[in-house]
């Protein structure tokens, strides 16, 4: 969306400003679908499996978990930050909320990284063939929430590594766009952000935090 | 007459009448309502073709009453099919209590069927004419499906649980058994034949098979060998519960809920009996995933159930 | 307007050679970019269709081996619902008509409207190498656990194109809606939009909303089998049946996508050709928001006998029901459309009333399998497959006909010849009917869908629809020839040459690359033919053959 730079079907780019956000808006409806259908597969088999799932889910770091939200959450305000910088017309700054928010997002891939090769060594993450060498009850249904653990959270980090592709290309040919296109950029892959950090913020209590 | 040309399937079980009738009944209104439309169409073609001297006055095409008409109509006519669809569907859920159970396993490619007597067949299914027959259906790798269209019955087979059909063949005769769930390079040579015949020459056939054990007796001998015994004998020092009467009884689980022990609860128990832990028990039972192949699983549950009562037979759905 | 001479070249002569194609953004030209694709993939599917045809001839299997058979029909399936059916009318005519229809420059994102059909093209190279590397058997439902853990064909690969060429349906869901929502025309109110614009809105917002589900189901089951995660695999805990949910969560809705946008098109031509207003315009507009809506709700009606529990089938019986009643309303409404017209018969016309007779018969199919008991019957036999090829070929392939022949004077700025054209489209009707019909007898028979061999009683009926197949793969060769003799030497159209109205015939064929010297403006509601008899000077284009 941030794609079409210009469009020549809009005459004012006021108006194709608000098309811009209105389309950002329906793909993030239809990421909500995406991780709608998973959440809902985890939830029709935490309800048949909720003990071995409770008992697995205790494997998981927590202090790791709890950090990458707060990560998360910050860079949830470095955003918006550039949005308001942006439409102040205070470029620099927008610059470095931007950068910024970057960063956070990069410090969230390495910290689930650390987990995860954590959890490959506690043999809890049965992928890739690595040995699953889980003591706690029900054996077969813990390692169901493991895959689907392992399965939303990579989903998950997928869409934080493409807002961060688009951000740093944003950052690249930043010196080229105009202004008026720079703001139009600047808002939607806000609105993309935001979306993903929200998805967070429902995976966290979802995987973490049963019965905890 | 017909030149061997076929035209409608036999309707060899107790409910094929019933939904020939419904087939029959909905076939007609859908050929009326299709005559009417391409009468109405052919009709206006005619009359109003270009240059046709009808005519033509007339307002903007649109009329409330109309079209309040066409779809009330439509609603109506159709939930009086759902209606009648749901009724002979819900027969499929209410087996009688005397039936007959044979255990079916679906495997690439092939039907395994084996009687109460222990009688084993391989794509064949012999069963006798006007008694209530279940097939208990396990699939040892992907889904299958059990369809007799003689019967106009059908039941996929899905890996790790287990499924039922029921049916009571009419007349006798050899029907088609196909596999209707498409399983892979064979698929269309995974079936075979359904012979219903009089009760007394089903029990002559069953005679006449070389005399295995029965399904509960391999079951039994599967319950030493695997030393669930061991610990479910009554002379066992482990606390385990006796499983005497277990099939269709509630049992108390230690986390205050009670299940009926049917045999989706048996199956689970046995393959990770850390699901639901008996009440008042130590979680000690090992899990026998991977030990106990489904046929086995098959004897297992076969015996399990023979402990009890007869006549639980409404349990297992 | 209408009745200006010779047209300018427009869009076509603006800038030549493959750069001039490739890298465009006009809206017009993509359309063209797809609709070469999507011929291409139709014949490849059909191919394989009568492959399959032709094996199915006799009882044995004879001419392919079993896994070739199953590939053959998996790849029918697959390149046949993902690579041409879904984006068939949306990528063609609805994107080379609704800027038009609405009277706008161009679609509201030009670039990304380009990316779709790059990533587009991507998906179909991952297709199709799949298939050359030695195709795949799982059935276009890849149903597990067969295709994650048993099937030996390239399962990921299909599946990754299916899920690349997913994010080009999102891509042109979003264009549309966008469009429809902020480039009308000063005027052009919502009760004013042609039904071909309503339709293609109803089926963007499937595509945007049900898309994503099929894509989060191929991902799970690329995870299961490249990385062993077992959500689906009972051994690990999973469920086989939690794919089926998934799976037909996102494919009833998408059946929804593959009609909506041939109810659209019909809905133009019937009037057009029987110079009526569409009867109950308000009717047939909503009841297109009720299908897109009605349709997310019935899934469960492919799992009547999978396990699912009863009630839930009954629920799913009940809903199917529902959905079917916007579906009544619109086919009654067509019916009366022709009331007090003026109706001449050319192809476009020709192929409007096929569709309507193919998509009722398969509707009602349709009722016949949501009635629960008859589908324990003929659930997975040729029943079915007749029925969603009724509709789906016989419905959605007769209207993509019939609008391709409509607008194609807009579309190239030439005339095709009625005569052939008429003549390919009752070869069409008969070929269709002789070879699926036939099918309903076998489905209602037992003959199960998927069988590479059967039982020999079944052979008659069989041989029917394989002949029926061939001559139908005449009438489909047919167009290719004369429609392309025409492109370069039909004779030239008129702005427009059906009399019709629709603000896509108020500019020139083919159109100015920004489609409207001036932004129309509207005052009338749509299909404002004239009433009460009066004549209406319509053009014939053998007339102007003759000029
Ligand atoms: C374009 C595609 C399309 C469309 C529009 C439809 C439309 C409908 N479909 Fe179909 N369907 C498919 C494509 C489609 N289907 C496919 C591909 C499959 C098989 C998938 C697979 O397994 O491979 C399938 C399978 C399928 C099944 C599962 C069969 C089985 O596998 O056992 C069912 C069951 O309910 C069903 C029902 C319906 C119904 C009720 C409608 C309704 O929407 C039909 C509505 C139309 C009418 C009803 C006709 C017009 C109305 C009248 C003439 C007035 C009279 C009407 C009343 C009185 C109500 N379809
Ligand atoms: C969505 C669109 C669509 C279309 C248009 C078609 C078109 C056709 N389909 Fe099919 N079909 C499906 C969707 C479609 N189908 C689906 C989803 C399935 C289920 C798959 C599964 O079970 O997984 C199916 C399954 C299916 C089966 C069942 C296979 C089985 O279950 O064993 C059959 C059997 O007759 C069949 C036949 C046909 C025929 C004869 C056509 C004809 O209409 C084809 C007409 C077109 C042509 C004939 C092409 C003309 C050109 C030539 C023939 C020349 C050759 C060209 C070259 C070599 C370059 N289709
Ligand atoms: C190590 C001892 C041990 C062995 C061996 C053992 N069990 Fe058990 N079993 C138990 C205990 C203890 C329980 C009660 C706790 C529970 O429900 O898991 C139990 C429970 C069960 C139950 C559930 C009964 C109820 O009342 O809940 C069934 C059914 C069962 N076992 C069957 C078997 C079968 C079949 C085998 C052999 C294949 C077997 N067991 C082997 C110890 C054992
Ligand atoms: Cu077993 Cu098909
Ligand atoms: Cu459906």
């Amino acid at each position: 969306m941030s794609a079409s730079n210009e469009s020549v079907a809009f005459d004012t780019p006021a108006r194709e400003r608000r098309a811009d956000a209105f389309a950002m808006w329906i793909f993030v409806g239809s990421e909500a679908m995406l991780f709608g259908a998973i959440l809902l597969v985890f939830f029709m088999a935490r309800i048949s499996y909720g003990a071995a799932f409770a008992a697995a889910s205790q494997r998981l770091s927590l202090p790791l978990g709890t950090l990458n939200t707060v990560v998360l959450i910050t860079s949830s305000f470095a955003m918006p930050l550039a949005h308001l910088y942006a439409s102040a017309g205070r470029w620099r700054a927008a610059l470095w909320s931007l950068a910024a928010t970057v960063l956070l997002g990069l410090g969230f891939l390495g910290i689930k990284t650390a987990e995860y090769t954590m959890e490959f060594r506690e043999g809890i993450a049965p992928v890739l063939g690595a040995p699953f060498t889980y003591d706690g009850p029900d054996r077969v249904h813990a390692e169901f929430f493991f895959g689907l653990y392992f399965a939303m959270t990579s989903l998950h980090a997928l869409h934080l590594i493409g807002g961060i592709v688009v951000i740093a290309g944003m950052l690249m040919l930043w010196t080229r766009a105009n202004e008026a296109s720079r703001l139009r950029r600047v808002h939607a892959i806000g609105l993309y952000w935001h979306f993903v950090d929200i998805v967070w913020v429902f995976l966290f209590p979802v995987l973490y935090l049963i019965n905890r | 007459m017909n030149f061997g040309i076929p035209f409608t399937p036999p309707e060899a079980s107790s409910i094929a009448g019933s939904i020939d009738t419904l087939f029959y009944t909905l076939l007609a209104f859908a050929i009326a309502l299709g005559a009417f439309l391409a009468g109405l169409v052919v009709f206006y073609a005619v009359k109003y073709r270009a240059g046709s001297k009808a005519d033509r006055t007339g307002e903007r095409g649109r009329s409330l009453p109309l079209e309040l008409t066409w779809t009330v109509a439509s609603i109506l006519i159709a939930f009086v099919i759902f209606g009648w669809g749901v009724v002979l569907f819900l027969h499929r859920e209410h087996p009688p209590l005397d039936a007959l159970e044979i255990a079916g396993l679906g495997k690439q490619w092939m039907w395994e069927f084996r009687h109460p007597g222990g009688q084993r067949e391989i794509n064949e299914l012999h069963i006798p004419v006007g008694k209530a027959v279940i097939v208990s259906l396990a699939s040892q790798d992907v889904i299958h499906s059990f369809f007799v269209p003689a019967f106009r019955v059908k039941q996929d087979v899905v890996p790790g649980r287990t499924t039922h059909v029921w049916f009571i063949a009419e007349e006798p005769g050899r029907f088609h058994l196909f596999c209707t769930q498409y399983c892979g390079t064979q698929h269309s040579e995974m079936g075979g034949w359904v012979t219903a015949m009089p009760p007394e020459a089903y029990a002559a056939w069953l005679g006449n098979q070389d005399h295995a054990e029965t399904l509960a007796a391999d079951g039994e001998r599967l319950f030493r060998a695997l030393g669930c015994s061991g610990c479910h004998g009554n002379s066992s020092k482990v606390r385990a519960p006796d499983l005497a009467g277990i099939f269709g009884r509630p049992v108390p689980l230690n986390n205050r809920q009670t299940v009926i022990a049917d045999e989706r609860y048996l199956r689970d128990s046995i393959l990770n009996p850390k699901k639901e832990i008996a009440a008042g028990y130590e979680p000690v039972m090992p899990s026998f995933d991977g030990l106990v192949d489904e046929g086995e699983m098959q004897m297992l549950l076969a015996y399990l159930k023979s402990l009890s009562a007869p006549a639980t037979g409404e349990a297992n759905q | 307007m209408s009745t200006e001479a010779l047209s300018p070249p427009g869009y076509l002569s603006e800038g030549a050679g493959p750069a001039a194609w490739l890298l465009t953004t006009d809206h017009k030209r993509i359309a063209w970019l797809y609709l070469a694709s999507l011929t291409a993939f139709f014949f490849l599917g059909g191919a394989f269709a009568v492959l399959m045809r032709v094996e199915l001839a006799t009882p044995s299997g004879d001419l392919v081996s079993d896994d070739s058979y199953n590939r053959l029909f998996s790849l029918h399936g697959i390149i046949m619902i993902w690579f041409f059916l879904v984006p068939s009318i949306p990528a063609t005519l609805g994107n080379f008509l609704l800027p038009l229809m609405v009277g706008a420059r161009d679609l509201a994102f030009p670039r990304l409207n380009l990316a779709s059909w790059y990533v587009f093209m991507l998906g179909s190279m991952f297709a199709l190498f799949s298939v050359l590397a030695g195709g795949v058997d799982t059935g276009w439902t890849f149903y597990t656990p067969l295709s994650t853990l048993y099937a030996n064909g390239f399962v990921s690969m299909a599946a990754l194109g299916v899920f690349i060429v997913g994010f080009s349906t999102i891509m042109t869901g979003i264009n549309f809606i966008v469009t429809v929502h902020t480039l009308r025309a000063p005027g052009l109110t919502w009760f004013r939009l042609p039904i071909f614009v309503w339709t293609m809105y109803a089926t963007a917002l499937v595509m945007v909303l049900a898309t994503p589900v099929l894509a989060a189901s191929l991902i799970l089951i690329v995870l299961e089998r490249v990385f062993g995660i077992g959500i689906f695999n009972p051994a690990l805990g999973g469920d086989p049946l939690l794919f089926q949910h998934l799976f037909w969560f996102y494919s009833h809705p998408a059946v929804y996508i593959m009609i909506l946008p041939g109810m659209g098109v019909v809905s133009e031509v019937l009037p057009c050709f029987s110079r009526r207003p569409l009867f109950g315009y308000k009717a047939v507009a909503l009841s297109s928001m009720a299908i897109a809506v009605f349709g997310f709700l019935v899934w469960g009606h492919h799992m009547f006998v999978s396990g699912q529990s009863a009630y839930a089938g009954v629920l799913f019986s009940f809903l199917s029901f529902c959905v079917a009643i916007p579906s009544a309303i619109k086919v009654f409404n067509w019916s009366l459309t022709l009331r007090k017209g003026e109706i001449s018969f050319e192809t476009p016309m020709l192929y409007a009333l096929f569709f309507l007779a193919l998509f009722t018969f398969g509707g009602l199919a349709g009722l016949f399998l949501a009635a629960l008991a008859i589908d324990v019957h003929v659930h997975d036999t040729y029943f079915v497959v007749a029925h969603f090829h009724y509709i789906m070929v016989g419905g959605m392939v007769t209207a993509y006909m019939a609008g391709l022949h409509f607008w194609w004077p807009k579309l190239t700025g030439r005339l095709y010849s009625e005569t052939w054209g008429r003549i390919a489209a009752t070869v069409t009707f008969l070929g269709f009917n002789l070879t699926f019909f036939p099918q309903f007898v076998l489905g209602y028979l037992g003959m199960p869908r998927r069988y590479h061999t059967y039982p020999p009683e079944f052979q008659f009926w069989h041989v029917l629809s394989s002949a029926g197949a061939v001559v139908l793969a005449i009438g489909y060769l047919m167009p290719l020839l004369y429609l392309g003799w025409s492109m370069f030497r039909g004779a030239r159209a008129p702005a427009n040459p059906w009399g019709a109205t629709g603000l896509e015939w108020q500019t020139a064929s083919p159109p100015p690359p920004h489609n409207f010297e001036t932004t129309p403006k509207v005052s009338r509601p749509a299909y404002d033919y004239p009433m009460k008899g009066l004549r209406h000077e319509k053009f014939s284009p053998h007339k102007e053959e003759a000029r």
